[in-house]
């Protein structure tokens, strides 16, 4: 197959999750001062899939991340989880935002960002017990970070700090879990452990979207992918979206310096 | 001043010291989060911006023939005009490219300059009633009435429960902005419900500490605090803590030099749990750290002595002979004591022992711990250790 053109890969993947996409998003525009950093995309997540979402530098990846979330106020389109309007469901999705958005040198420890998870359902006055933090000590033994429960979060390497974050995602017990970059200067050990957590995730039945930066493993480890310039340039399953004249559309002459391993690119 | 300090000079200074406490303790508390929210300069144009109001506030109260000094008008006019300088910080950093630093300036010297100039107007009218209003820049507790304090009193503890009814919040707002957004709080109405907080605390503060200093009270304490813990609990409690003292010592000071503003005297007072913190703080402070540093430097040299001892290799460095030779480990003539050949020998062990755990991924939390001086024992249970020893391959010690 050739490059989709952006309308028929929206149809079709609109078509294949007629029933309830967990994520979709239709026209959707966000600009900062008079410049689109997307516009007008079109995404529909199938339920129970990882997608990864591609695209250079620039290409309005974390602010469609963002923009999905409603952190960010989209001036067009809607976004909708599991059909119904985002602000009804923000219980459903679960965050783990960029490791460098946060000050690390902020007075907390491991465990109490993961339980920082669990606030939403607390609410404001809701007691912490007991249960809540074997509930916490979970989720980090879920990402091997157990045994630094009680450490300043400061003391961490960068890949636990990236584990800590999927541990506090993993709190929010969530059906849609969204992750900028979770694998952006992590160490070989935690890019595994990550990758396990997360497909145990998608195999458990939940959805996984993550900006994704490295072309060589995005065939490895995702069932779809977004190719994200600004606009959508191919969206759908990764043997029929990742190719090499989708690749150079979305990078056009950085590709070279996106270094692309030429066997993980389907032909 | 003991008797200051025992709450012995009468009915009105007790009421006004302890207010000055409470009032310390909220300004402690609500300025813990905007330190770490990082928004700690916005509470210097909001307490600035207040001036105008005073002023206004004075003007409408006499020419309506009332009583210009009710406190309790003046800050409501205060109130109101600081309310109105917040509004423009956040159209300027939100609808123009001025940065929030450039926003806090022009507000804040725009506000202050006005409210000057009314207040001179002020000074320049009939009435007879305008002593006393400088009061507001520095902050004066002599005139100061039963009703007064207990304002003082009752906002204090309206802030104290709205932060706590308002922490959690808070504290994502303060960590991790979009994520306290993506947990269904609108971050627009965190920060309003926190400057709204530091609001009241600026208004009410400024009889006591005045309009210039209020953001010392706020900001002092929690960046004291944060030198003596590492959790945000922690931090909020400390500055609480400090911010009370300060507010008591220093009213209570001010209450026996009334001739001193009472402000410079609780900021002053504040200061010294500073400077305190800074450097006796263990881990964080100052002291801490310089001794820390050295006692480190020394272990790094002795175990790099060791190590070199026990691949009969000569040591060069003349601070590591020395080291050693304090410890009794060598000779002048840097030949191994029996002890140091024994310390030698554990050394290269258990750097043996260190490359093999840190090769490991199972050993990953303990691997962390390698910084070529932490005991390895502490770490592994026996059984790991007898599994560690089994995979030594590299060259045992010469002795």
């Amino acid at each position: 197959m050739s490059i989709s053109l952006v309308n028929d890969a929206h149809n079709k993947n609109a078509n294949l999750a007629q029933s309830v996409s967990p994520l979709a998003v239709h026209g959707l525009t966000v600009s900062y001062n008079q410049t689109p950093a997307i516009f007008s995309v079109n995404m529909v997540v199938h339920p129970g899939t990882m997608t990864a979402i591609v695209g250079p530098n620039g290409a309005g990846k974390s602010t469609l991340l963002k923009a999905v979330l409603g952190v960010i106020k989209p001036l067009a389109g809607s976004v909708s989880i599991l059909g119904k309007p985002l602000v009804k469901m923000r219980d459903k999705i679960a965050y783990m935002p960029q490791r460098a958005s946060v000050d690390w040198d902020f007075p907390t420890r491991v465990i109490d960002v993961v339980m920082m998870g669990m606030y939403r359902n607390l609410g404001l006055l809701g007691r912490i017990r007991a249960s809540h933090r074997e509930q916490a000590i979970k989720c980090l033994n879920r990402v091997g970070m157990a045994d630094f429960a009680t450490r300043q979060i400061g003391q961490l390497s960068g890949g636990q700090q990236q584990r800590v974050f999927l541990a506090r995602a993993l709190a929010q017990d969530a059906e849609i879990y969204v992750l900028d970059e979770p694998l952006a200067g992590v160490d070989a050990a935690t890019e595994k452990t990550i990758i396990a957590v997360l497909q145990e995730l998608r195999d458990s039945g939940s959805t996984i979207v993550a900006v994704h930066h490295d072309l060589a493993t995005v065939s490895d480890y995702f069932d779809d992918v977004v190719l994200l310039n600004k606009q959508v340039v191919a969206a759908g399953p990764i043997d029929d979206i990742f190719t090499e004249a989708n690749l150079q559309a979305t990078y056009g002459g950085r590709l070279a310096t996106a270094r692309v391993d030429p066997e993980s690119v389907a032909i | 001043m003991i008797d200051a300090l025992l709450l012995q000079l009468g009915y009105n200074a007790t009421l006004v010291t302890l207010g000055a406490c409470l009032l310390g303790i909220a300004a402690g508390v609500a300025g813990t989060f905007l330190f770490l929210r990082k928004r700690a300069l916005v509470s210097d144009a909001i307490s600035h911006a207040t001036l105008p109001g005073i002023a206004l506030a004075f003007i409408v109260m006499v020419s309506f023939g009332g009583n210009g000094r009710s406190l309790f008008g003046l800050l409501f006019g205060a109130g109101v005009s600081a309310a109105l300088g917040l509004l423009c910080l956040h159209w300027l950093t939100t609808r123009t490219r001025l940065g929030e630093d450039a926003a806090i300036g022009a507000v804040l010297s725009v506000f202050f300059g006005l409210g000057i100039v009314m207040l001179t107007i002020v000074q320049t009218m009939s009435v007879g009633q305008q002593a006393g209003l400088e009061g507001f820049l520095l902050g004066s507790t002599a005139g100061m009435l039963r009703g007064d304090a207990l304002l003082l009193a009752v906002a204090a503890s309206v802030v104290l429960s709205l932060v706590l009814f308002l922490r959690r919040p808070f504290e994502l707002a303060a960590f991790d902005p979009a994520f306290a957004e993506t947990s269904g709080w609108s971050l627009a109405w965190i920060d309003f419900a926190m400057m709204g907080i530091v609001l009241v605390v600026t208004v009410v503060g400024l009889k006591v500490v005045g309009l210039i200093l209020i953001v010392a009270l706020l900001i002092v304490p929690a960046v004291s605090a944060r030198f003596w813990t590492d959790r945000s609990d922690g931090v909020i409690l400390i500055a609480a803590i400090l911010g009370g003292l300060s507010g008591y010592i220093g009213a209570a000071l001010s209450a026996v030099a009334p001739a001193l503003p009472t402000g410079p005297i609780i900021v002053l007072v504040g200061f010294a749990f500073f400077v305190m913190s800074l450097l006796f703080a263990p881990k964080r402070g100052v002291l801490a750290s310089v001794l820390t540093h050295y006692q480190y430097q020394r272990q790094i040299h002795l175990r790099q002595g060791l190590l070199a001892l026990a691949q009969g290799q000569p040591i060069y460095e003349a601070l590591t002979r020395r080291l050693m030779f304090r410890a009794g480990l060598i000779l002048p003539d840097g030949v191994a004591t029996a002890s140091g050949q024994a310390a030698a020998a554990k050394a290269l062990l258990d750097e043996n022992r260190w490359s093999i755990v840190r090769a490991d991924q199972s050993f990953a939390a303990a691997a962390t711990r390698y910084d070529g001086l932490t005991v390895i024992e502490e770490f592994l249970t026996p059984d790991q250790m007898n599994e560690v020893d089994g995979r030594i391959i590299a060259p045992r010690a010469l002795f």
